[in-house]
């Protein structure tokens, strides 16, 4: 399966992963090449098989509801990029 | 043309646990930014979600209180996308296996009859942070506290035709979760959000047109405007030779108008997958079967018993049992004074005024039940008539006592012994000789409303305490009517 440049690039947006014009005709080939790869597991097949959601044959244990955490924020932001008035700051989201 | 409205809503409940879904983290509202948001909710390397069990009890109280098919096995995916309130870059939810299928729930139209509404799914989720756009040179602020708290995402079918139903189906849901008590409902904190997704179609036609999804809507009275602003947006469009695009649409109070979200609208692609993270939940017999058993009698159930059992009307079934509280308050207040009409009379007309002009819930009614119940038992059993018993509530309501004490204590009883109101009429009519003739020489069509002056002089010389009805046939036997 090839992948179309025009869907590499929508993909690199989606990841929002910035790639070069120059890099973009290898990174096509080895996507597809990784989509030919999977594409061989098509030939199994999969009548009656129960889409598989975990690897692990187990159930989800639940957890009491309990506050357990403590208030760490001077601890989180002190790593942060950039914090005031308690809260985190980013580039700004909206026009 | 006729045109067809169809209405689809979506509704995120935040569900009333201690802690979030996936961590230890707490959910009480109003703290100070990011006080409450721990590793697990910054999405911080290396951790890992575990599930709440609380939020998966309150899903199930949900869906078997809509008799929805229970997901034995349901499955949580990460829905990606980027946005700076959502640290991990995905949204833990779920997709093909929700916790909740199909069900139903019953609304009331205007006219009386009943409208079954389908509910496709409901699913629990994660909640986002909070973007704050304003003072911060330029920057957005982040509060992570509202990160991982817990929702149930309730999707009904495109069952509703009008602002009006979809408004009737909100509320059901709103009072659903209320009577559960798995969310608080609260509108302006955002605890009850709904998002509409709207279309018209010619009169007729089988195919749904396209849909706009209305956002940012925080009271049920903006939902009913902001359909109708988009109903009619959209017929306008095109009715003008335009189309109707898919895009989210905020709606703005202010201005009471809807505007695009987006300049440039992309198509959504999340890339929903099942989450690694965590394992399917699977839940057996028993722990449903134990849920359905515990679920109190659910508004529909209610309203149908107090129009079998009480007689009343749907429309006063409905406002009675709006929330379990007024139900309660409302079946305490019938049993004691005997008279379930009454009763009901009373409590929606004379307690829904007081609670209204005083912003009380019925929870914190100053009058408890079964005196109110025992004032309502004093107009049954005729000790007071309905006007005097306005002045003993206003004063149960001031504190002052029982219905009996206050009547005792300012002699309030009602005055049936007939030969004290004879006596009264006779003085009413002797000291209004002029009045009386007037009566006699008018026309049968004319004679009630002139009665009306000789009951209120009867009424106001025994101080409102006279029997009503003795009076009026006292004085209709003595005018010669």
């Amino acid at each position: 399966m090839s992948l179309e440049r025009q869907e590499v690039e929508k993909i690199t947006h989606l990841a929002r992963i910035a790639v070069g014009e120059a890099e973009m005709d290898a990174l096509a080939r080895s996507l597809s090449g990784i989509l030919d790869f999977v594409e061989q597991m098509s030939a199994v097949d999969t009548q009656g098989v129960e889409p598989m959601a975990h690897p692990l044959h187990m159930a989800q244990r639940l957890r009491p509801d309990q506050v357990t955490e403590q208030d760490q924020r001077e601890r989180f932001q002190s790593i942060a990029p950039e914090a005031e008035a308690g809260l985190y700051l980013v580039p700004k989201v909206i026009e | 043309m006729q045109w067809e409205t169809v209405i689809g809503l979506e509704i995120h409940a935040q569900l009333a646990t201690k802690s979030k879904i996936f961590s230890g983290a707490s959910t009480a509202f109003g703290a100070e930014p990011n006080t409450q948001a721990c590793v697990v909710d910054l999405g911080l390397p290396g951790v890992l979600p575990v599930l709440n069990g609380e939020a998966v009890t309150m899903a199930v109280r949900f869906g078997t209180a809509i008799e929805a098919e229970i997901g034995r096995r349901s499955v949580f995916a990460r829905k990606n996308y980027f946005y700076p309130d959502l640290p991990k870059g995905y949204q833990i939810s779920q997709f093909e296996s929700p916790i909740v299928g199909r069900g139903h729930v019953e609304i009331l139209l205007e006219d009386g009859s009943a409208k079954l509404i389908g509910v496709t799914r409901a699913h629990l989720e994660e909640d986002a942070g909070k973007s704050l756009h304003e003072d911060f040179h330029g920057q957005t602020g982040i509060d992570l506290n509202r990160a991982g708290t817990p929702l149930l995402e309730i999707v009904s079918e495109p069952d509703m035709r009008s602002a009006k139903e979809a408004v009737a189906y909100a509320r059901r849901i709103h009072q659903i979760v209320r009577y559960l008590g798995i969310c608080d409902g609260n509108m302006q904190e955002g605890s009850f959000r709904c998002d509409a997704n709207v279309s018209v179609r010619p009169m007729g036609q089988k195919a749904f047109g396209t849909r706009a999804e209305l956002k940012n809507i925080n009271s049920f009275r903006f939902l009913e405007r902001a359909i109708n602003f988009e109903v009619e947006r959209q017929i306008d469009l095109i009715e003008s030779g335009g189309k109707v695009v898919l895009e989210t649409r905020l709606y703005d109070p202010n201005r009471d108008e809807t505007r695009s979200m987006r300049s440039k609208e992309e198509a959504n692609d999340y890339r929903y997958f099942p989450d690694p993270d965590l394992l399917p939940v699977e839940l057996d017999e028993d722990f449903i079967a134990a849920i359905t058993a515990g679920l109190p009698e659910m508004p529909d159930a209610k309203r149908h018993r107090f129009m079998k059992d009480y007689g009343l009307s749907a429309a006063d079934a409905e406002a009675l049992t709006a929330g379990r509280a007024l139900a309660d308050y409302y079946e305490t207040v019938a049993k004691t004074s005997g008279d379930v009409r009454l009763a009901a009379n009373w409590v929606m007309v004379e307690l829904g005024a007081a609670l209204n002009r005083e912003g009380l819930d019925i929870l914190d009614c100053p009058v408890k039940a079964e005196s109110f119940g025992g004032l309502v038992a004093r107009i049954k059993d005729d000790t007071i008539s309905g006007k005097i018993a306005k002045q003993v509530f206003e004063a149960m309501w001031a504190g002052e006592g029982d219905a009996d004490a206050i009547i005792e204590a300012r002699g309030l009883r009602q005055i049936t012994d007939s030969g004290a109101i004879e006596a009264a009429v006779d003085e009413v009519l002797a000291t209004n000789p002029q009045q009386v003739e007037n009566y006699r020489a008018a026309d049968e069509a004319k004679r009630p409303k002139m009665l009306g002056f000789f009951v209120g002089q009867v009424m106001k010389r025994s101080q409102g305490k006279a029997n009503p009805q003795q009076v009026n046939e006292l004085l209709m036997a003595k005018l010669g009517g």
